[in-house]
């Protein structure tokens, strides 16, 4: 029952941000490229529910572009670390002890070794501000952490009798990798995707508040964030709502991906039953 | 337990009367914060502001000097006498003056200052200041002669800028790290990142500040220079960065808002280089498609006052020119046809940190998506900005405030970062150079605001405010910037 209240609230909270940012593309309540400046600053009402910003524009209207933003970003740079990190980690682990394992992990301990956002901050820094070096920046963080997680997960895997099997049917490790291991792997992959992909938003968010993300007047959650700095004192919403956008979408993932593991996994489900 | 109370009775004791020494003794020191801090300390090696807002008059004095009202006054130079034909200034000096380290204030001391500044390998940022000088002779210790080339109206004034400030041959070595003047501050420490202290001169030759010891902090951040103010960390803040508090200073009683006027000219700089704003009528379509009320209301939160063209609106020549870049998007898409682009065109929109670029930057962008032009917004740091615009010329527009007092000269250079190439103009400036009559200079003034109003040069958007927030006891600081500076030397604490 816990797994699936999990899931189920998580999987909501992810709706509500996934449908906003859908929708955006076709409507949104107000045009955000038009500055409204003498409605600036309202407070909540009926025409605005979240009211309106320092310039005017629909908050609502910026909060749901403002997904789009950030879910591009953060499915992005996660597919760069699993298109990238999945098939490193495979290879890895189908040469253990060899030295292509041993490039390809020391590699990742190389990466590891610097704290993500400082090293995001400086790729945006060299490479200029702009969304796209922040997917950059974000996605080269998320290759050694599926490289690891597939790594460790195949090893177990290549010691299994079936695996022994497909070797003596004389498939080579490549297709082994792929057509034996990755099915296997999968299940931790979709889990520590679900993670990742809340830890994107949260960089995205972080990277557009030092102004290094998206620029404008692409909307950003993070940008909202530092825009509102200074103001937060006799308009508080400015920052409350994109504080409480990025809550809900990393708060719904998380569940999301504690749900997905008490399901996918066998062992947990085991001890929970 | 009784113990414990006694302690307890004993530090109230304690801090009761800690807080009645505080009432009682007059305060004399005082805690300014700016936004920027200086790169050295050198005024007249530097093109940077923020040396000035720190020294000027306070460690460092020129022959004249700019007041609180913009007025030029006698500084280290008493009284002065000029020749029939205006080119002869002599000039006697003020008795009795010395440096912060001991040594005498003489006329050498000017003739190597002028000599330094308008040297061929001299590294002042405003070396056109000096240009006229043909030659500078010291009479006795006290008389120096200025020789000029040709008549220059504005040599009094120009002597009055922070990059004219005399310093003493003896001290020169070391001025970037410890700055030796004549004022009535000296320095006495510099935290790097943090802060600079000065301490009074007590040899001073003028009138004794009330103040004994100065810390300069720098705070860039608008929250932090929000937070520190309210907590009373700071006393004064010059040039406040984020207008919006302004009214929760306002309703404050501890603290007091002061608005003034700049020498700020906030402008859409654009690279009249570059295709298609070479072109007279794209730029003029830019300027119509402008509307600047609501870029003072959006980006300023109202504090500005609109101008037409590069000129402070409080001085006494100023044109008015605003209605020359009304704002009309229908005229300014119809001009872009004109021009042979009915659909507008693509161009870079790189902004400096200051708010009032940042915030205005997003509205002008959004003004000019509805003619059709686009923008890409690239927001950039100072030392990034410097190099890719001011120096590299690699840009469409920058929003800037251009804050040196009559500075309508820049438009008279081609290679000046807008690249604006007017024959007919650079022959008025240098007329108005050459020109001492007051009337006739200030029609010459008023001609040259129209010539750049009407080729649209660049967008005129707003003379800058400088909100100056200080707690209520404060008195005697500067309400208007006439030049960049904070001069502390009439602050004082109200009994």
């Amino acid at each position: 029952m816990i797994r699936s209240r999990n899931l189920l609230l998580g999987g909501l909270l992810c709706l509500i941000v996934v449908a906003g940012a859908l929708v955006s593309f076709l409507w949104t309540p107000y045009d955000i490229t038009v500055l409204d400046i003498p409605n600036k600053l309202q407070t909540p009402s009926l025409q605005h529910p979240f009211g309106t910003d320092h310039f005017g524009r629909d908050i609502l209207s910026m909060i749901m572009i403002g997904a789009r933003t950030s879910l591009a970003v953060a499915i992005v740079a996660v597919g760069i670390g699993m298109g990238i990190g999945v098939p490193l980690g495979l290879w890895a682990a189908s040469n253990k002890g060899g030295w292509i394992d041993e490039i390809i992990m020391r590699g990742n301990d190389l990466v590891f070794a610097f704290p993500s956002l400082v090293i995001a901050i400086l790729i945006t820094a060299v490479m200029g501000a702009s969304a796209l070096n922040a997917i950059i920046a974000i996605g080269i963080f998320n290759i050694p952490v599926f490289a690891r997680l597939t790594r460790s997960g195949a090893l177990s895997l290549w010691e299994r009798e079936f695996i022994l099997a497909a070797r003596v049917a004389g498939k080579s490790k490549a297709r082994i990798s792929f057509e034996h291991i990755l099915p296997n792997v999968g299940n931790l992959l979709i889990v520590q995707g679900t993670i990742q992909f809340s830890l994107g938003i949260l960089a995205e968010a972080g990277l557009s508040y030092v102004g290094l993300g998206a620029q404008p007047p692409i909307p950003s959650w993070g940008r909202m964030l530092a825009d509102a700095q200074t103001m937060v004192s006799f308009a508080p919403h400015l920052a409350m709502v994109p504080g409480l956008a990025i809550i809900t979408a990393v708060l719904g993932l998380n569940l999301m991906g504690d749900g997905l593991r008490d399901l996918l996994d066998p062992r947990i489900r085991v001890v929970r039953q | 337990m009784t113990f414990q109370g006694t302690k307890l009775a004993f530090a109230s004791a304690l801090a009761l009367c800690a807080g009645l020494g505080v009432a009682q003794a007059q305060q004399t020191d005082i805690t300014v914060a700016l936004q920027l801090e200086p790169p050295h300390l050198d005024p007249t090696s530097a093109a940077a502001g923020a040396i000035d807002q720190v020294l000027y008059s306070n460690v460092f004095e020129g022959l004249t000097r700019f007041m609180g009202d913009g007025s030029v006054v006698a500084g280290l130079a008493k009284s002065w006498d000029i020749s029939e034909d205006n080119l002869t200034y002599t000039f006697h000096l003020q008795d009795g003056v010395t440096f912060h380290d001991g040594s005498a204030f003489t006329a050498d001391d000017v003739k190597f200052s002028l000599d330094r500044a308008r040297a061929e390998d001299s590294v002042n940022a405003q070396k056109a200041l000096f240009e006229d000088i043909a030659s500078v002779e010291v009479v006795d210790p006290l008389t120096v002669t200025v020789t000029l080339a040709q008549p220059n109206g504005s040599f009094l004034f120009n002597l009055a800028w922070g990059d004219a400030v005399i310093v003493a041959e003896e001290s020169i070595e070391g001025i970037k790290n410890a700055p030796v003047g004549t004022g009535a501050f000296q320095f006495a420490n510099w935290v790097q990142g943090d802060k600079v202290e000065l301490t009074r001169n007590d040899a001073y030759w003028g009138d004794a500040p009330a103040l004994t010891e100065v810390t300069f902090k720098f705070i860039s951040d608008p929250t932090a220079a929000f937070a520190a103010m309210m907590a009373q960390d700071i006393d004064a803040f010059v040039s406040y960065p984020a207008p919006e508090n302004l009214p929760q200073f306002d309703a404050d009683p501890r603290f007091q808002v002061l608005r003034g006027s700049s020498e700020g000219e906030t402008i859409l700089s654009t690279n009249n280089a570059l295709p298609p704003l070479d072109d007279v009528k794209v730029r003029k379509a830019i300027a119509h498609a402008i509307d600047r009320q609501s870029i003072i209301d959006g980006a300023m939160f109202g504090l500005g006052t609109p101008i037409g063209t590069h000129f402070a609106p409080h001085n006494p020549d100023y044109v008015d020119l605003t209605a020359n870049s009304a704002y009309d998007p229908e005229l300014s898409k119809q001009l872009l046809a004109e021009a042979g682009l009915p659909d507008g065109f693509t161009t870079t929109l790189k902004l400096p940190p200051p708010s009032y670029a940042r915030r205005g930057g997003e509205i002008v962008a959004a003004q000019l998506r509805a003619v059709g032009i686009q923008t890409e917004i690239t927001n950039l740091e100072w030392a990034q900005w410097l190099e890719q615009v001011f120096r590299g010329n690699d840009f469409g527009l920058t929003i800037i405030s251009h804050t040196e007092p009559m500075d309508i000269g820049i438009y008279a250079r081609p290679d000046y970062y807008f690249q604006y190439d007017n024959p007919t103009l650079q022959e008025l400036i240098e007329t108005l150079d050459a020109t001492t009559d007051p009337a006739k200079r200030s029609e010459l003034l008023q001609q040259a605001q129209t010539i750049i109003s009407e080729d649209y040069v660049n967008g005129y958007l707003f003379q800058l405010a400088v909100p100056t927030v200080a707690d209520a006891r404060i008195q005697g600081l500067w309400e208007n910037a006439p030049t960049q500076a904070t001069d502390l030397t009439g602050v004082s604490w109200a009994e």
